[in-house]
């Protein structure tokens, strides 16, 4: 038995053309019993920032409590909203702060600068390791699935509508193999002046 | 071994959960409660290990009374539950966890009747219908076939027998009995023990 994967679960990010979208499942469950389908894995941080924690799920809910403590004390001090660079490596430290019993989660980071709106993507591992790359970001049961989906979908400058579709394939088809994935698919699309929040229809298996 | 059924309506929230008390292959007794008012609209049943399940249960009840005496107004539900959680989660990492399971039952005039699913991990889930222990099993799919959010009390608590008869058909321990309790607008109300006699009269 693997505690992470346990509850079960999956999140992952793209980068498009001035935007990005992360998208997650919503099972819930122990081991192989389904207890909720509507299981929320990703937070809204900011008006343009979004953090998926799939792992654990005590530690889901857990890390959001203490990322959302932090970042109010943080957006209180500094008035101002924060920059996506800059949570993750708040989400990164708190990490590392638990390096020897550490939270079970592997958090995704998606975003657009508040003043340049940039995207941004970063992942991590279950101690902070940051991972910031062009392109996207996997993590859950399913990596590995969601990695060759991926890495066969995505293009440079995908356009929202466009990128909606690449990252819900991808998800799909990855959770689909996946046992402990899946049972609905939620998909959120941020640009510059909206956030579009999706859910999918998938197979309720 | 021990089982906890929640069903959650538009209007009340129904609580079943054994009454077995046993330690190891001795059964001490058939009528143990193990829900716990912890205020006139929130009820926790709960189970796990002996001991663990009475302090717990105990000390988030004495606060949430202390709430109440300190502030002059009770928790909501989803406040009680995050505040349970919060315990249960800071408990985890600490020398000596809570090994409890449970279902907490909350009625709110705002918000209405709520049901929430804990485990000993304090992974927390807000939901229709629950269950703990290897009975739920069973009956979670009974009440996924049979559970409509416009129940009847009388409509929950058949679904209830139903899936105590299951439990009591295909468990391999004996649990005879069940204490159910609803929740509504007027408080909290016992009603009939499910007992095995009354389900194969």
């Amino acid at each position: 038995m693997s505690i992470l994967s346990y509850n079960g679960g999956c999140v992952l990010a793209m980068k498009g053309k001035g935007c990005v979208a992360i998208a997650s499942d919503r099972r819930f469950g122990v081991q192989t019993s389904t207890l909720a389908m509507d299981f929320q894995r990703i937070f809204e941080m900011g008006p343009h920032l979004y953090v998926g924690l799939p792992g654990l799920a005590t530690d889901t809910l857990t890390v959001h409590e203490r990322l959302r403590f932090r970042l109010n004390l943080y957006e209180l001090r500094e008035s101002r909203k924060i920059k996506p660079q800059t949570f993750s490596a708040m989400v990164s430290n708190l990490l590392y702060e638990r390096r020897f019993g550490p939270y079970f989660v592997e958090p995704v980071i998606a975003g657009l600068d508040p003043v340049t709106w940039e995207p941004f993507i970063s992942a991590m591992d279950l101690i902070g390791c940051p991972n910031v790359p062009e392109d996207f970001v996997v993590a859950g049961t399913c990596a590995e699935q969601l990695f060759g989906m991926c890495e066969a979908l995505w293009e440079p400058n995908l356009e929202p509508d466009s990128l909606f579709e690449t990252i819900s394939q991808a998800l799909m088809n990855a959770f689909d193999r996946d046992a402990i994935s899946g049972w609905g698919g939620i998909v959120h699309v941020i640009e510059k002046d909206k956030v579009t929040t999706r859910l999918l229809k998938t197979r309720m298996d | 071994m021990e089982c906890v059924l929640g069903i959650s309506c538009n209007d009340f929230v129904i609580l079943a959960s054994d009454m077995t008390n046993a330690h190891s292959i001795l059964v001490n007794k058939q009528d143990e409660d193990k829900m716990f008012k912890l205020s006139d609209r929130l009820l926790m049943a709960v189970t796990g290990e002996s001991g663990d399940t009475t302090q717990f249960a105990e000390y988030i009840e004495k606060n949430i009374q202390l709430y109440k005496m300190r502030n002059g107004y009770e928790l909501s539900p989803p406040a009680a539950a995050n505040f349970t959680r919060r315990n249960l989660a800071d408990s985890l990492r600490s020398r000596s966890p809570y090994m409890v399971n449970f279902l907490l039952a909350g009625y709110s005039e705002r918000t209405g009747p709520e049901l929430y699913w804990m485990d000993y991990l304090a992974s927390m889930i807000k939901t229709p219908f629950a269950t703990h222990g290897y009975g739920g099993m069973f009956s979670i799919a009974i009440m996924d076939r049979y559970y409509r959010p416009d129940l009847t009390e009388e409509e929950a608590y058949d679904i209830l027998k139903k899936c105590v008869a299951e439990i009591q058909k295909r468990l391999i321990i004996n649990l005879p009995n069940f204490q159910v309790k609803v929740l509504d607008k007027n408080g909290i109300r016992a009603l009939n023990v499910i007992k095995s006699q009354n389900l194969t009269a």
